[in-house]
C-alpha cells in the first residue's frame, strides 16, 4: 500500500461520507428537539429526484440543488404537520414518509431513468490540496462537499455556543417545561424538522448530481437509515457525527481496499458491508448506553400536546 | 380551530378514521390523475374497480392478499406490544432464499412431506432472521427499528448473491434467476386456471388463531400490556424478553410462510425482484386494520388492490408502476392524520368563547 | 383610619372548566404587598389549576385579574415573569440534563442576564445572600430534590420579583429543610415581596402565613387569618363538615416475621439510580412499618427489589422463611406478596385499559385457566366487586382507568391488592395526590388488613400519614436505612434527623435489628 492509495481511499471516504454527514446532521437537529423522523430515506429520494429533474430540465446544477433542498423541506413539512400538529405516532408517520417519498420519487423520476447530467466536478483549493495524505481528501472535493463542511461547522457552533442551541436542547429534553417557561415548542420543532428535510434533500442532490450524476430508484440504498443509526452512534453529539460519517463512508468503499490487495469477493456480499457495520456499531453504542445512562433527548419520539 | 382532548377516546372514530383516510386518498388520487391529464374518475375505476371486476381478478386479489395477510398477522402481534419490527421484508426475503434452496434440493423428491418441509424451512428461516433482531434487542438493547431495517438490506443482498451465484439456474442463459421449481414443490392451487393457492387458508387459519390469542389468552393480555407501558409489564411480572423473542420469531415465521406462498406459488422460482415491498405494505395493513384481525383482513384486500391497480394503470394508462407506492404512502399519511380525531376533537374558537361567557 | 391598601394581586371570580369537571368556580383572592398568603386546600380542590391561571400557563374561561391594581390578562408565563411573578412548581420545571446556569439562563431573557459567566456569579451571590448555596455548574439531575428546589427559588430571586408563588414546596423537604425554607420566605416578605404559598398542611401554614384563602371542590370556602383561627375551624373549611380527620388509629400487634432483608446491597444500574447499602429490615405479620424519606433516596430501588424487578448484589431476601433472592415477580405474587407502586398510571394501572383488564394486571396469577385461557366474565365480576366495596366512582368495570380521578383509581388499585389476601403488602405513596375522603378510606382499609395478620410496609413522604398508620418507623436516606423503632419512641425531630441521614439516636430509642 502506498501513499497515493491511502490518498485515494481517504478521498473516497470523505466523498462517500458526505451524504451521510448531511442527513445525520439534519436528523440530529430534529431529534435534539425531540422529534424522531424515520422518513429520511423518503426525503433523500424526493430531493434526489427533484434535484435531478430540475437540473436536467434547466441545465443549471445550482437550480437543481435549490429544488432538491426545497423538495426535502416540503415533504418534511407533511411529516411535521401530521406528527406535531396532529400529534400522531412518530414512528408510523416517519415510515409513512419513507413509503410515500419512495413512491413519489419513483413516480416523478420515472421518465428520467437512464438520463445523465454533467455533475459537479471537483474544485481543488490551491496549496491546501497539495498537503500530503489529507490534501486531496479535504481540499480537492466538489462544491457540495465543501458546503457540507461549512454546514457541519455551523451546526456545531449553534448547538454548543448559542442560545438557540440551548433552547433546542431544552425543548427536546422536556417540552412541557419549555412550554411553561414560554418557549414555542411547536415552532422550534417545526424548524428543526424542516432543517432535517432540507439537509436530506441536499444529500439527495449530492447523490444525483455529484456522486453518480443520474437518477435511479435505488439511489439512496438505505443511507437514510444508516444516518439514523449514525446519530445514535454519535450519542447525538455533533462532533462525533463527522467521525461516524467518515467511518461509514469507509465501510462503504472497503471493496476498493480489498481490490487493491487483489481480493475478489462477490460485489453483492461486499454491498452488505455498510449495513453489517451499522448493526455492529449500533449494538456497541446502545449496549454502552444501557449501562451508562441515556444520552438520547428525553422526549424523543413522544407525542406532545400543549395543554391550554 | 383548536385541538382539544376528548374525555374518552371515540370508538366511532376508530372505525371511521380508516374509511375517511380511504376517501381522502381517493380524492387525492383523482386530483393526481387530473394533473397528469388523465380522466380522474376513469383512472380511479381503472385503479380500484377494474382489477377485481371478474373472477380472475378476484383470484389475483387473493394471491396478493395471502402474503400481505400472513406478514400482517405477525406484525400485528409485534406492533401491539410496540415492538417495531420493520424487518418483515428481510424476513420474507430470507425465508424465500432458504425455502428456495430447499425446494431446489427437493426437485427430485416425491411424497406428502415435501411441501410441509418446504413451508417449515421458509418459516424457520424467517424466524431465524427475526431472531437476530430479537437477540440484539434483548441482549444488547439495540433498537429493533434500525437493526431490522439493516437486516432487510442484508437479506436482499444475500438473495442477489445467491441468484447470481450458487443458486443460479445452470440452464438459465446466465440470467440471475434460479431454476424453475419442480411442480410437486409448488403449492397446489384451489381452482384450475386461477393462481390462488391453499396458502390463503393457512393465512385465514392463522388469523383466527391470533384473534383468539389476543382476546382470550394471558399471552395476548401480556403483549397488550407491554405495548401500553413496559414498566407496568415489568411490574406485573411479565417476562419482557421472552415476549420479545416469541413475537419477533412468530412474525419472522409468518413472513417466511408468506415468502413460500409467493415463491412456491405464482412466481415459481427465485428472482431478484421477489418482494414487491410486501413487508412494508404489511405495516400499512396493520395500521389501517387498527391492529384488529378483521380489520387487517379488510386492509390486506385494500392494499392488495393497490398492487393490482398499479399494474392495471401501467397497462391501461401508461402510468409508472410506482403509483402503487404513492397511493400506499398517501393512505398511511391520511390514516395517521385522521387518527387525531380519536383522542382529540376540533373545536372552533368561536364556540370556546361562547362557553366562557356562559360559564359566567 | 387606613385608606384601601393597594393589592399586589387580586383575582375576581376566576373560573376554569374542563370536560367533565369545573376546576375553579368563581374564585376570588387578594394578596397585599409583602404579605405571605396561603392557598389552602386538599388534593383535588383546584389549587394547581388556579396557579396555572395566575401564571399564564392556562387561560381562564371567565373572571378577571388585577396586578398592582391594574387589570391584566396574562398571555403566558413569559408575560407573568415580566410583570414580576415568579413560580416554584410542585413538579420542578427544570431541564435535568442541563446545568444550573443553563437552566436559569433559559428562565430569564438574554437581556436580563447578559453573559453566562455573569449569570454564574450572580447565582453564587444570591445563593449566599439567602443561605441557598448551590454550585452553578452542576447538572440538575445530579442535585438532590431539596437542591433542585433551591435552583427554582434562586432563579425567581434573580428577577425583579414582586410575587413569589410556591406550589406545595414542603412536600419534598426534610423537616430541617422546611425550617430553612420558612426563614428564606420570611426574609423575602420583609423586603416587600408578596408570597403565595400553596399547601394542604395546616401546621406549616400556621407557622408561616399572614392570611389564608381556603379552597374546596373548586370554590372558596373562606378566608382567615391563621394566627386568629383555630385549626379545627380551618380544617372544617378545608374538608367540610362531614369528614372526620382521623388523628389516631388503633395499634397493631406484631406476629411472626414474614419479610426479612438481611444486609442487602443493590448497586446502581444506571446513572440515575441510588446505591442501596446495608439494608436490614424485618417485617412482621400484623404490623405496619412506615419508612419516611424524600424522593430519590432509594425508595424506588427498595420497592423494585422487594417486587422482584431488581436482584440484590449481596445479602439475602426471605419471604416467610424462604429465600426469594432469585425468585421472579410472578412467583412472589403467588407466594402472597402484593405491591402498590407509586405511579398509579403507568405502573399500577394502564390508563387506556378498562378496570376489568387492570384488575387482571396483578390478579392473573389466580384468574387464568389452562394454556392461559382468560374467563373475562369472572374477571369483570371481580373488578365490579372491588368497585362497589371500595366505593370507586366509575362508569362500571368497563370504564377506562384514566377516566377515574386519582383518588378513585388509587382506591381501585389498593382494593385489587387487598382482595387477593396478600401476606405482605408494600404501599409506595399510597395516598399521594388523593383527595381526603379516598385517603381516609385507604387508611382504614390498610388498618383492617393489618389486623387480619398481613405485614404492611408503607413508604411515604407524608409524615402525617406515617405517624397515623405505622407501628414502627424508620427513614431511608441516600440508600441507607435508619434504625427502626416503635412509633412512640420516634418523635418528629428524631425522624427528621434520620431523613437527613444522621442515624445517631438518643438513648430512649430502641434499635430493632435482627431479632
Amino acid at each position: 500500500m502506498d501513499i497515493s492509495m491511502i490518498e485515494n481511499i481517504l478521498f473516497a471516504m470523505v466523498r462517500t461520507g458526505t451524504p451521510l454527514l448531511l442527513v445525520a446532521l439534519g436528523a440530529m437537529m430534529s431529534e435534539r428537539s425531540g422529534v424522531l423522523n424515520l422518513g429520511q430515506e423518503g426525503m433523500i429520494l424526493v430531493g434526489a429526484a427533484c434535484g435531478f429533474i430540475a437540473a436536467y430540465a434547466s441545465g443549471n446544477l445550482g437550480l437543481g440543488v435549490v429544488a432538491a433542498v426545497a423538495a426535502g423541506a416540503a415533504v418534511s413539512l407533511i411529516f411535521a404537520f401530521i406528527a406535531l400538529t396532529l400529534i400522531s405516532n412518530q414512528v408510523a408517520t416517519g415510515l409513512a414518509l419513507t413509503i410515500f417519498g419512495t413512491g413519489l420519487s419513483a413516480f416523478l423520476g420515472a421518465g428520467y431513468v437512464g438520463q445523465t447530467v454533467t455533475g459537479f466536478n471537483t474544485v481543488a483549493i490551491p496549496y491546501l490540496s497539495d498537503i500530503p495524505l489529507i490534501g486531496t481528501a479535504l481540499f480537492a472535493q466538489d462544491l457540495l462537499v465543501y458546503l457540507s463542511f461549512i454546514l457541519f461547522a455551523a451546526v456545531f457552533v449553534v448547538m454548543r455556543y448559542t442560545r438557540l442551541g440551548l433552547i433546542i436542547r431544552a425543548v427536546g429534553e422536556n417540552p412541557e417545561v419549555a412550554h411553561a417557561l414560554g418557549y414555542k415548542v411547536l415552532l422550534v420543532r417545526y424548524c428543526a424538522v424542516m432543517f432535517g428535510g432540507a439537509m436530506a434533500g441536499l444529500a439527495g442532490a449530492y447523490l444525483s448530481l455529484a456522486y453518480t450524476p443520474m437518477w435511479s430508484e435505488g439511489i439512496a440504498a438505505g443511507r437514510g437509515w444508516i444516518a439514523l443509526a449514525l446519530v445514535v452512534f454519535a450519542s447525538w453529539r455533533t462532533e462525533r457525527i463527522l467521525l461516524g460519517a467518515w467511518l461509514f463512508g469507509f465501510a462503504s468503499i472497503l471493496h476498493l481496499l480489498l481490490q487493491g490487495y487483489g481480493y475478489e469477493i462477490s460485489p453483492n456480499l461486499l454491498a452488505m458491508l455498510p449495513y453489517v457495520v451499522t448493526i455492529i456499531v449500533l449494538v456497541m453504542m446502545m449496549y454502552r448506553q444501557k449501562n451508562q445512562g441515556l444520552f438520547a433527548p428525553r422526549s424523543l419520539g413522544q407525542p406532545y400536546h400543549p395543554l391550554k | 380551530m383548536r385541538i382539544e382532548k376528548r374525555l374518552h377516546d371515540s370508538q366511532l372514530m376508530v372505525y371511521l378514521s380508516p374509511l375517511l383516510a380511504l376517501l381522502l386518498t381517493l380524492i387525492s388520487g383523482a386530483l393526481l390523475f387530473a394533473l397528469l391529464g388523465r380522466p380522474p374518475l376513469g383512472s380511479l375505476y381503472t385503479f380500484f374497480i377494474a382489477p377485481i371486476s371478474d373472477l380472475y381478478g378476484l383470484s389475483e386479489l387473493a394471491v396478493k392478499v395471502t402474503p400481505l395477510l400472513l406478514c400482517a398477522i405477525g406484525l400485528t402481534l409485534c406492533f401491539k406490544a410496540k415492538i417495531w419490527n420493520i424487518g418483515a421484508e428481510g424476513q420474507f426475503v430470507f425465508g424465500a432464499l432458504i425455502g428456495g434452496a430447499v425446494t431446489l434440493q427437493l426437485a427430485e423428491s416425491e411424497g406428502f412431506w415435501v411441501l410441509p418441509a418446504i413451508i417449515a424451512s421458509g418459516a424457520l428461516a424467517g424466524m431465524a432472521w427475526a431472531g437476530i433482531a430479537a437477540l440484539l434487542l434483548t441482549r444488547f438493547n439495540a433498537n429493533e427499528i434500525l437493526t431490522t431495517i439493516m437486516l432487510n438490506y442484508i437479506a436482499v443482498n444475500l438473495l442477489l448473491w445467491a441468484v447470481h451465484g450458487p443458486l443460479k439456474d445452470p440452464d438459465g442463459l446466465n440470467f440471475p434467476e434460479s431454476a424453475l421449481f419442480a411442480s410437486q414443490t409448488l403449492l397446489p392451487v384451489l381452482f384450475e386456471d386461477y393462481r390462488v393457492s391453499i396458502a390463503i387458508f393457512i393465512a385465514l387459519f392463522m388469523l383466527v388463531v391470533i384473534w383468539v390469542v389476543l382476546t382470550r389468552t394471558l399471552l395476548g393480555f401480556q403483549l397488550r400490556v407491554m405495548g401500553e407501558n413496559h414498566n407496568a409489564a415489568r411490574f406485573a411480572g411479565f417476562k419482557g424478553k421472552t415476549l420479545i423473542w416469541l413475537l419477533l420469531c412468530f412474525s419472522g415465521a409468518m413472513a417466511g410462510v408468506a415468502a413460500i406462498s409467493e415463491t412456491n406459488g405464482p412466481v415459481g422460482q427465485l428472482i431478484p425482484t421477489l418482494s414487491l415491498g410486501y413487508g412494508y405494505a404489511a405495516i400499512i395493513v396493520v395500521f389501517m386494520g387498527r391492529m384488529h384481525p378483521l380489520g387487517i383482513l379488510l386492509a390486506s384486500c385494500l392494499l392488495g388492490l393497490t398492487y393490482l391497480g398499479g399494474e392495471m394503470a401501467q397497462i391501461d394508462q401508461g402510468l409508472p408502476k410506482s403509483i402503487t407506492g404513492l397511493f400506499q404512502g398517501m393512505l398511511l399519511f391520511y390514516l395517521l392524520a385522521c387518527d387525531l380525531l380519536i383522542s382529540y376533537r376540533l373545536v372552533p374558537k368561536s364556540r370556546l368563547a361562547k362557553a366562557a361567557v356562559s360559564a359566567q | 383610619m387606613s385608606e384601601k391598601k393597594a393589592m399586589r394581586l387580586e383575582l375576581l371570580s376566576l373560573t376554569k372548566a374542563y370536560p367533565g369537571c369545573i376546576a375553579n368556580d368563581a374564585v376570588s383572592l387578594q394578596v397585599a404587598p409583602g404579605e405571605i398568603h396561603a392557598l389552602l386546600g386538599e388534593n383535588g380542590a383546584g389549587k394547581s389549576t388556579l396557579m396555572k391561571m395566575i401564571y399564564g400557563v392556562v387561560k381562564p374561561d371567565a373572571g378577571q385579574m388585577t396586578w398592582n391594581d391594574r387589570e391584566v390578562s396574562i398571555s403566558g408565563p413569559a408575560h407573568a415573569r415580566q410583570l414580576g411573578m415568579g413560580m416554584v412548581f410542585q413538579h420542578f420545571s427544570l431541564f435535568e440534563t442541563l446545568t444550573v446556569t443553563e437552566n436559569i439562563a433559559l428562565y430569564l431573557t438574554p437581556a436580563e442576564y447578559g453573559t453566562l459567566d455573569r449569570l454564574r456569579e450572580r447565582i453564587i451571590a444570591v445563593g449566599d445572600e439567602y443561605g441557598l448555596a448551590i454550585n452553578p455548574d452542576r447538572l440538575v439531575h445530579s442535585l438532590s430534590v431539596g437542591e433542585q428546589q433551591r435552583v427554582e427559588i434562586i432563579r425567581c430571586l434573580l428577577q425583579d420579583i414582586q410575587l413569589l408563588i410556591l406550589d406545595e414546596p414542603t412536600a419534598v423537604l426534610t423537616p430541617p429543610e422546611v425550617a430553612q425554607l420558612i426563614a428564606v420566605l420570611k426574609k423575602l416578605a420583609q423586603k416587600g415581596c408578596s408570597i403565595l404559598f400553596i399547601s394542604h398542611k395546616l401546621h406549616e401554614v400556621n407557622a408561616l402565613c399572614d392570611k389564608a384563602t381556603i379552597l374546596r371542590g373548586g370554590k372558596v370556602t373562606g378566608t382567615c387569618i391563621p394566627s386568629e383561627t383555630s385549626p379545627s375551624q380551618m380544617a372544617r373549611l378545608m374538608l367540610g363538615d362531614e369528614l372526620e380527620l382521623q388523628d389516631s388509629m388503633p395499634a397493631g400487634s406484631a406476629g411472626e416475621c414474614l419479610l426479612a432483608l438481611d444486609k442487602i446491597e443493590v448497586k446502581p444500574r444506571d446513572a440515575f439510580a441510588i446505591h442501596l447499602q446495608d439494608i436490614q429490615l424485618q417485617l412482621h405479620a400484623g404490623e405496619i412499618l412506615g419508612l419516611a424519606g424524600v424522593a430519590g433516596n432509594g425508595q424506588d430501588e427498595l420497592v423494585d427489589l422487594i417486587n422482584g424487578e431488581l436482584t440484590s448484589d449481596s445479602g439475602s431476601l426471605h419471604f416467610h422463611g424462604k429465600d426469594i433472592g432469585h425468585t421472579g415477580v410472578q412467583q412472589r405474587r403467588r407466594m402472597g406478596l402484593g405491591v402498590v407502586p407509586a405511579d398509579r398510571i403507568g405502573r399500577g394501572a394502564l390508563g387506556n385499559m378498562s378496570l376489568t383488564e387492570n384488575n387482571l394486571l396483578t390478579s392473573y396469577i389466580n384468574q387464568t385457566g389452562k394454556f392461559g385461557w382468560l374467563n373475562w366474565p369472572t374477571i369483570k365480576a371481580r373488578a365490579t366487586e372491588i368497585i362497589s366495596h371500595y366505593k370507586v366512582k366509575a362508569n362500571g368495570a368497563e370504564a377506562s382507568a384514566k377516566s377515574l380521578s386519582g383518588g378513585n383509581l388509587q382506591k381501585f388499585i389498593i382494593g385489587r391488592e387487598i382482595l387477593q389476601n396478600p401476606k405482605v403488602l408494600v404501599c409506595f405513596h399510597p395516598t399521594w395526590g388523593v383527595d381526603v375522603g379516598a385517603a381516609n378510606l385507604i387508611h382504614q382499609e390498610l388498618i383492617k388488613l393489618r389486623d387480619k395478620g398481613t405485614a404492611i410496609l408503607v413508604i411515604s413522604e407524608d409524615l402525617d400519614e406515617l405517624y397515623l398508620l405505622a407501628d414502627r418507623l424508620g427513614a431511608l436516606c441516600g440508600g441507607r436505612l435508619s434504625p427502626l423503632a416503635a412509633k412512640s419512641a420516634v418523635p418528629l425531630a428524631q425522624l427528621g434527623q434520620w431523613m437527613t441521614g444522621n442515624f445517631g439516636s438518643n438513648a430512649a430509642v430502641e434499635v430493632a435489628h435482627a431479632h
